[in-house]
């Protein structure tokens, strides 16, 4: 049979790749590969490709193209293109950025860091709404408006007068007021030095308590994402830990023996037209053996299904009907709901002497699914 | 009384299954539909510059199928088609150079399992013990086998000035436009430029066709949909490199170029959205541990937040820059329990406590959050994420 040839292919498949495998065998990784070499692969970019593509500007403020913008002229094109996420005065639309203010606040708890307080580089600044803003409709802003955006920026963050035209003249004249606020990594010496340490085992502290507990608890739905609602839960109340263990069991745990009964899966109820259709579909598997249901649906063991509600009792052309069914269609019965419904429930108990070998459904959703499965299927 | 599941004839016993090609690319079992990415809508302004979390709870072994690797677009996922694929390699070298996507798969590959954690992973928890959930608190994590060409090939292709104090800029296609700076050290080191993972062309979300693997270094560094290497002679100082990924201390000062991701681990499981149902008698307590820095060395598990400490067993020897499993496998009396898990990886650093993290950086740091997690076991088995003295 088919399976027997199946069998062999493979083994023939896997004789062969033994060999192969014993002809390479023994041969070790390959070393990486090497750097020296050059293979010749790509093209040379044109002048063109690099200006259109190589826009970053640099700290020293190489890159910035010829042009200028002043700082009224910077208000209304940001007006236009960036208040409605910025706000008016930079100082953020629901949670977007906040550009403006915040200074001496990143000592603070929840400091504001905005490109007056925390940007350290003015090129950043220039690159940035340039390159990535306005969100949605990056790359659209001319050299032009995004110097006097620029300059606007400057402005709310009253690091230069109103009467400031930025371009690439004036670019290194202006300070940024962060500008020494950072220091390169230095976690080598001020935490990998103190923390490559043989860490303690036993008896490391006295008493452990419970400080804190979850702000959010967190809901999973099944459609995804998730909901956060407050944790109404206090710390009070909780044991406390030593090396003893915890202060007192607040309530026994369930021995094993009374541990619930492990779950067995549960069919999610269909709740609407599609999600029957589609459990209906699930249960038609149990059909598809015998039954063939659709486009270009021929009689198999069983007769084909299209059209089979509302349709005379063993009414499909050429298929040999058990004489049960000969007799009903014989007597006009029709498929309807009811009769479907009773027939999948127990076959052999609603037609005697049916060819069909199925012992039935036993859920009613099951068998409100594939009916409804079924009659969405015309002849 | 005998169990009818096994007694009685079941459905899958008898009738026949779904056959081959119902579903061409298979999708996970119905059972199993919950494990899925999840986002936390207030988190941030838009869902296209947001992030979701690895259901890191419900996952075993180490690596992470790409359907439930977590998701950081800056201005939302691109649709980019090998076709209309370039990369530009410019600046500081011999010849500027345009490679095509077919290009990039005729120079040699490396295969490297590596994770990639975003720098604000952990990082609400800054301030206190925030949302239930390791799936939240820990799931911008995400670890593949990752197919790509060392990127020291393709500088050397277009014969870049590979001498030390010169840079490597990154960028990405999308509209983000996300540019981060390489010191050349790292460059040469062990970047790659990818277009696989886990075997398969990288998702949509994930950069495809092409995205830069920084094995160690922050996620922000691992541009999607790159287009453009360029050589400088000093850092960009792009807004992703100044304005976000930079670490406010105490006094108001930050630290810049913070790239490595330090040792860090968690139990997964038990954990708040994994329970303990099965009541007292043997518990598998499973988690993770990785280190930018290197392999993992050891895990130690405490059950009594920190006062008695024991070591793990390792799911196999820590691969370098990977997600290295750890178990411990325990008889559980029933009592409560403060599960905290603390990594050591081969420099010899021990993962610190938020008490020592604070210490040095006061709360305000946002990214590089690494402390020791801390979960209240409660007697009926249910976990919930708490602070402990």
């Amino acid at each position: 049979g088919g399976v027997d040839t199946l069998e062999t292919q493979i083994g023939q498949v896997s004789a062969t790749t033994t060999a192969a495998t014993l002809v390479a065998g023994g041969t070790p990784a390959e070393p990486a590969p090497q750097i020296d070499k050059r293979y010749g692969l790509g093209r040379a970019a044109h002048p063109e490709e690099i200006a259109a593509w190589d826009v970053d500007i640099l700290p020293d403020g190489r890159g910035l193209p010829e042009g200028s913008g002043d700082v009224w002229t910077g208000e209304e094109v940001y007006v236009d293109y960036c208040a409605s996420c910025h706000g008016d005065f930079a100082e953020g639309v629901d949670n977007w950025p906040v550009l403006a203010g915040g200074f001496d606040t990143l000592g603070n708890k929840d400091p504001v860091k905005t490109v007056g307080s925390y940007w350290p580089y003015l090129s950043t600044v220039w690159d940035y709404v340039h390159r990535s803003m306005p969100f949605g409709a990056a790359g659209t802003l001319t050299v032009d408006e995004t110097y006097a955006i620029v300059a606007y920026l400057l402005y709310s963050n009253d690091m230069v007068d109103d009467d400031f035209v930025l371009s690439r003249e004036t670019f290194t004249d202006v300070q940024m007021h962060n500008a020494d606020g950072f220091v390169v990594d230095d976690r080598a010496e001020a935490e990998y030095a103190e923390w490559r340490a043989e860490p303690c085992m036993e008896n490391c502290k006295d008493t452990v308590e419970i400080t804190m507990r979850s702000v959010f608890l967190v809901e999973t739905p099944p459609e995804g994402g998730s909901n956060s609602v407050m944790n109404p839960a206090k710390v009070e109340g909780l044991p406390s830990f030593t090396a003893e263990g915890p202060s007192f069991i607040p309530v026994a745990a369930p021995k094993a023996a009374e541990a619930p009964a492990p779950e067995t899966a549960e069919v999610a109820a269909a709740s609407d037209g599609d999600a029957l259709l589609e459990h209906g579909e699930k249960v038609f598997r149990k059909c598809s053996a015998c039954h063939a249901v659709g486009d270009g649906a021929r009689n198999k063991v069983g007769p084909h299904l299209n059209g089979i509600m509302g349709r005379t009792m063993g009414s499909v052309e050429g298929f040999k009907y058990s004489d049960g069914f000969a007799d009903a269609n014989a007597e006009g019965k029709v498929w309807t709901t009811e009769e479907m419904v009773a027939f999948l429930a127990k076959p052999k108990s609603y037609m005697k002497g049916t060819k069909m070998v199925f012992a039935g459904l036993k859920k009613d959703e099951d068998l409100e699914a594939i009916t409804a499965y079924l009659a969405s299927f015309s002849e | 009384g005998p169990d009818p599941l096994i007694t009685e004839l079941q459905d899958w016993t008898s009738y026949t299954g779904v056959g081959v090609d119902e579903t061409p690319y298979g999708m996970p079992i119905s059972f199993e539909s919950h494990v899925v990415r999840r986002n936390v809508e207030w988190l941030t302004a838009s869902p296209i510059s947001s992030i979701n979390f690895t259901p890191i709870h419900a996952l075993e072994g180490t690596i992470t199928p790409q359907g439930c690797a977590f998701e950081r677009h800056h201005s939302g996922a691109i649709e980019l088609a090998k076709p209309d694929y370039r990369l530009m390699i410019n600046g500081l070298v011999d010849q500027p150079l345009v490679f095509t996507y077919d290009d990039l798969e005729r120079f040699p590959r490396e295969n490297h399992v590596y994770f990639c954690e975003c720098a604000a992973n952990t990082g609400m928890e800054w301030a206190g013990a925030q949302l239930n959930g390791v799936q939240f608190t820990h799931g911008m994590i995400h670890n593949m086998e990752y197919t790509g060409v060392p990127l020291r090939i393709l500088l050397n292709e277009a014969g870049a000035d590979m001498s030390a104090d010169k840079w490597v800029y990154v960028e990405g296609a999308d509209a983000s436009s996300n540019g981060r700076s390489i010191p050349m050290e790292k460059a040469l080191d062990d970047v790659l430029v990818a277009f696989k993972a886990n075997g398969e062309a990288l998702r949509m979300e994930h950069g495809y066709p092409v995205r830069l693997v920084v094995p160690g270094w922050e996620g922000n560094m691992w541009v999607k949909w790159l287009r453009r290497i360029e050589v400088t002679d000093m850092a960009v100082e792009s807004r992703e490199e100044t304005s976000k990924y930079t670490d406010v201390l105490e006094d108001g000062t930050a630290r810049k170029w913070t790239w490595e991701m330090d040792a860090k681990s968690v139990i997964t499981s038990p954990s708040p959205q994994m329970p303990i149902k099965h009541g007292a008698g043997p518990l598998v307590i499973s988690g993770l541990a990785w280190s930018g820095h290197g392999k993992i060395a050891r895990v130690d598990v405490s059950k009594d937040g920190g006062i008695t400490w024991e070591t793990a067993r390792l799911g196999k020897q820590g691969d370098t820059k990977a997600l290295t499993r750890f178990y411990l496998d325990m008889e559980w009396d029933g009592a409560p329990m403060l599960l905290q898990s603390r990594a050591m990886d081969d420099t010899g650093y021990v993962q610190p406590t938020k008490e020592q993290l604070r210490e040095k950086r006061g709360e305000n740091s946002v990214y590089h959050n690494n402390c020791i997690q801390t979960w209240y076991v409660n007697s009926q088995g249910i976990a919930e994420n708490v602070e402990v003295s």
